[in-house]
């Protein structure tokens, strides 16, 4: 028998220090040599993209005009790319280089209709919406979408100077009256457009400058008027809202040009649709009274809010998402469930590494994930939309990427956030419950408009759901008075602001996580 | 790195149940060590406390001088094997000796050298859900060997092992002391352990009842007794009895003679003309030390493992009665 003064043993084989790195190999050959974690990542990526073909592919739109059925009109697009309203009533005259135009709005008047009272009676009160409009515009030219910038008199938001659709600055507050009108003056100087208001037309006040795109050197120059819809939305379950229309009636007098102004008045009710029997649907109108001009319009010039939009395929992604939950939470239950976590930390007793590892490696796939269902959805998608007559509402490529970075990053964080659940909890059940209720939960909850708007606004930014705002590609606007509940497709918080909340979550569970397992026997 | 296993004082308590109660002893390099004693002795905690898994409430356990949390490349140090059956069923075994060597910047190449080491041959690229107890066991013990550490540790090695698989299990065993390895072994003495170790640890109510090698606790047990082979087993037995030795029948003509020296037995036989082919000194088996070891405080019914659970007293005393015997 050997005795205990034998010479120790000395490996000649090299073993490394077992750093970070070292350990991210492990985790990722632990992640990628059981057939199900695999299977499940590649399945979080597919279900998305075919629940968002089957959404897309099972989206046939037709629009009516009247009782005919004809294609959905595509929208205008405004200089930015973006789709838009523009649709109003134009009194202009050509200016060819710098110039302005000066006029004073002494009224502002309107009708709405309401819903119905009496079934079959229409409800038509006097009123002026919110952000109806009437002013001062320089337009690059007569087709729907081309760059302008204008100044205007509101129904509630006081005096604006909006230019190319989605860009808007305040002026004084107050509306318009006989008593107290609004003198209001643009001024074109190269490509820069200066707008003035004033209360007595002596004293005037800038209100901003802008710079549109592409205004050439012959532009139309004069008075407009628009009114959007009246929207309702009812805050109440499924928070359904309505539009009917609703238009604008402005009079302008002391209308001033100056610069190379050349022709007469011209009149054009830009964007105005045409009934089937060929006859203008609610068109806007002019009267010309000895320097008074009356002109009634209906419309909205202005960024579009409402459509389908290229996030619409990617509704899968919340079905996706449950199956990278239980993909990462079972990463990390797993080593409990049989006592292998004791066997991890002997490779590693540096503890607080292995929920890092195990972090990194699950929210990878999960990116991966994310980055292969967006990737493929965010093209995809709304070239089938459009196939099937749904106009999809356009964005540019760097919003597009956007959106495919927001999925993957929503997908990578909640995986991570899984994963940390199910080092805190040991249970897999436990966990993907857990994470199941935190991040789907709200969301389903918000998007279904299961509860009001309200209460769902606020789910979408106190909960992890919150980050599926990293889907939403169109923003919205303040001068435009829409429907932006979470059902249809609006979230409280921007897109970034979103996935940090999420994240919000998920630094903290993988805190909490590595401190447990430093405390615990394992 | 020396390559020792040092525990002292060890106390670690789970909830109420005390599971070391000041668990103290060495293992030296080039030789086996059994941990043994009754299942709640606190051999598992003992090894897991020793690998950092479990935290002492009090005592140290250091690894060539060195707590194993503190360790950067602990599978270089520190080879162990302690649940044969925590493994991913979906993962083979390859996979998992792979994930391993991956943490340490081991290559693919010492995974199918430990693979085959350990005989797990094909079955090293089928899934471990399908294991047997005997390839769970080969399969821990290629992991340990990853590293090729200098400190080997291994909980309940022979259990669910094929009989083949102990034989091998015992020589690679032995082998790795004789590197001049430190090899630690928890488990049943007579499971296996009895032609492998070269020391004993026993331990009892979570301490050391006993730290004793194998040859010197059955030098003990043999407690300086003469056996005798004769035809004429009653006229031996006056003869002996008579000059006032204590005599034992261990068969149809063996005895066991305590209090008197071989040659004074010779003598006796001799001079009483009673016929005899052997007297020679007597050599317990380490299953009659073990016996005697536990003797005095195993439980009825219970086996001679159950006795291990003694407070260290009493094992103590029944070492200094051999004392006085001899």
């Amino acid at each position: 028998m050997s005795t205990g003064t034998a010479t120790p043993y000395r490996s000649p084989l090299r073993t490394g220090r077992g750093g970070f790195v070292r350990l991210l190999r492990a985790e990722w050959t632990k992640f990628r040599t059981v057939r199900g974690w695999v299977l499940g990542t590649g399945a979080a990526a597919l279900v998305t993209v075919l629940l968002g073909l089957l959404l897309a592919s099972g989206n046939r739109s037709v629009c009516g005009n009247g009782v005919t059925e004809i294609p959905c009109p595509v929208p205008p697009t405004g200089p930015g790319g973006e789709a838009v309203d523009d649709k109003f009533y134009f009194v202009y005259r050509q200016l060819t280089g710098d110039g302005s135009v000066t006029v004073r709005v002494t009224s502002m008047t309107g009708q709405i209709r309401l819903p119905d009272e009496t079934p079959g009676v229409r409800n038509v009160v006097p009123g002026v919406v919110p952000w109806a409009k009437a002013g001062v515009v320089v337009k690059a030219g007569g087709e729907q979408g081309s760059p302008y910038a204008a100044v205007m008199v509101t129904g509630e938001h006081g005096v604006r100077m909006q230019h190319d659709f989605t860009h808007d600055t305040a002026g004084r507050p107050g509306g318009v009256s006989r008593e107290s009108p609004r003198w209001l003056r643009l001024t074109r100087t190269g490509d820069t457009l200066t707008g003035y208001e004033s209360a007595d037309g002596v004293k005037w006040t800038a209100v901003g400058t802008a710079r549109p795109a592409r205004l050439p050197d012959t532009v139309r120059i004069g008075m407009f008027a628009a009114s959007p819809g009246h929207l309702t939305v009812s805050d109440g379950f499924g928070s359904p809202s309505a539009e009917r229309f609703a238009e604008v009636t402005a009079v302008f007098d002391r209308v001033a040009l100056e610069g190379a102004v050349t022709g007469g008045w011209n009149r054009h009710d830009v964007g105005v649709t045409v009934g089937p029997d060929g006859a203008p649907h609610h068109p806007g109108g002019l009267v010309e009274s000895g320097g008074t001009f009356t002109v009634t319009g209906v419309g909205d010039i202005a960024p579009l809010t409402e459509g389908a939009r290229i996030e619409t395929p990617l509704t899968g992604a919340v079905i996706g998402l449950i199956i990278v939950i239980v993909v990462a939470a079972t990463f990390a239950t797993a080593e409990y469930r049989r006592g292998m976590i004791r066997t991890t930390l002997l490779a590693s007793p540096r503890r607080g590494r292995v929920p890092a590892a195990k972090a990194v490696v699950a929210g990878a796939a999960a990116f991966a994930a994310g980055l292969a269902a967006a990737g493929i959805l965010v093209p995809l998608g709304p070239r089938i939309l459009r196939g099937g007559g749904t106009p999809v509402l356009p964005v540019s490529t760097l919003t597009e990427l956007r959106v495919v970075a927001g999925c993957a990053a929503l997908f990578a964080a909640t995986a991570v956030l899984a994963l940390a659940l199910g080092v805190l909890f040991r249970r897999g059940v436990a966990a993907v419950t857990a994470a199941v209720v935190l991040i789907v939960v709200p969301y389903v909850l918000a998007a279904t408009a299961a509860l009001p708007a309200g209460a769902a606004q606020w789910l979408l930014r106190l909960t992890p759901a919150a980050a599926f705002s990293a889907l939403q590609s169109i923003p919205r606007y303040p001068q435009v008075l829409g429907d932006y509940a979470p059902a249809s497709g609006y979230y409280p918080l921007a897109p970034w602001a979103g996935l940090a909340v999420l994240c919000g979550y998920a630094a903290p569970a993988l805190g909490l996580a590595v401190r447990a397992l430093n405390r615990r026997d394992a | 790195m020396e390559a020792t296993i040092e525990v002292a004082g060890l106390r670690k308590r789970f909830g109420r149940v005390v599971a070391l109660d000041g668990m103290s002893f060495t293992v030296t390099p080039g030789r086996v060590t059994g941990l043994v004693g009754p299942g709640g002795a606190g051999k598992s905690t003992t090894m897991r406390v020793i690998l950092g898994l479990d935290a002492a409430d009090g005592g140290s356990a250091l690894v060539g001088g060195r707590p194993y949390r503190s360790l950067r490349d602990p599978l270089g140090h520190v080879g162990a094997s302690l649940e044969a059956g925590a493994l991913q069923p979906g993962r083979t075994g390859r996979d998992h000796l792979l994930w391993l060597a991956r943490s340490h910047g081991l290559t693919a190449g010492r995974v199918d050298e430990v693979a085959e080491l350990a005989g797990l041959g094909e079955a090293a690229r089928r899934r471990a859900g399908g294991y047997s107890p005997d390839l769970r066991q080969r399969l821990g013990v290629a992991a340990a060997l990853l590293g090729d550490p200098p400190v080997l540790m291994f909980d309940e090695p022979f259990d669910g092992l094929d009989p083949g698989g102990a034989g091998w299990l015992r020589g690679l065993l032995r082998s790795l002391a004789a590197e001049g390895r430190a090899v630690l072994v928890s488990g049943r003495l007579m499971g296996g352990l009895q032609d492998t170790a070269d020391h004993l640890v026993v331990a009892g109510r979570g301490r050391v009842v006993a730290d004793i090698g194998v040859a010197e606790l059955i030098e003990a047990a043999s407690g300086g007794r003469v056996a005798v082979r004769t035809t004429a087993r009653p006229e031996a037995m006056t003869a002996l009895a008579g000059a006032g030795a204590a005599v034992a029948v261990t068969g149809r003509d063996t005895l066991v003679v305590s209090g008197m020296t071989a040659e004074r037995v010779r003598a006796l036989l001799t001079a009483d003309a009673v016929p005899f082919s052997e007297v020679r000194a007597y050599r317990a088996t380490l299953e009659e030390a073990w016996m005697d070891l536990t003797r005095d405080t195993a439980e009825p019914g219970g086996g001679a493992e159950s006795g291990a659970g003694v407070p260290a007293e009493a094992a103590g005393g029944a070492a200094a009665g051999r004392e006085g015997a001899r």
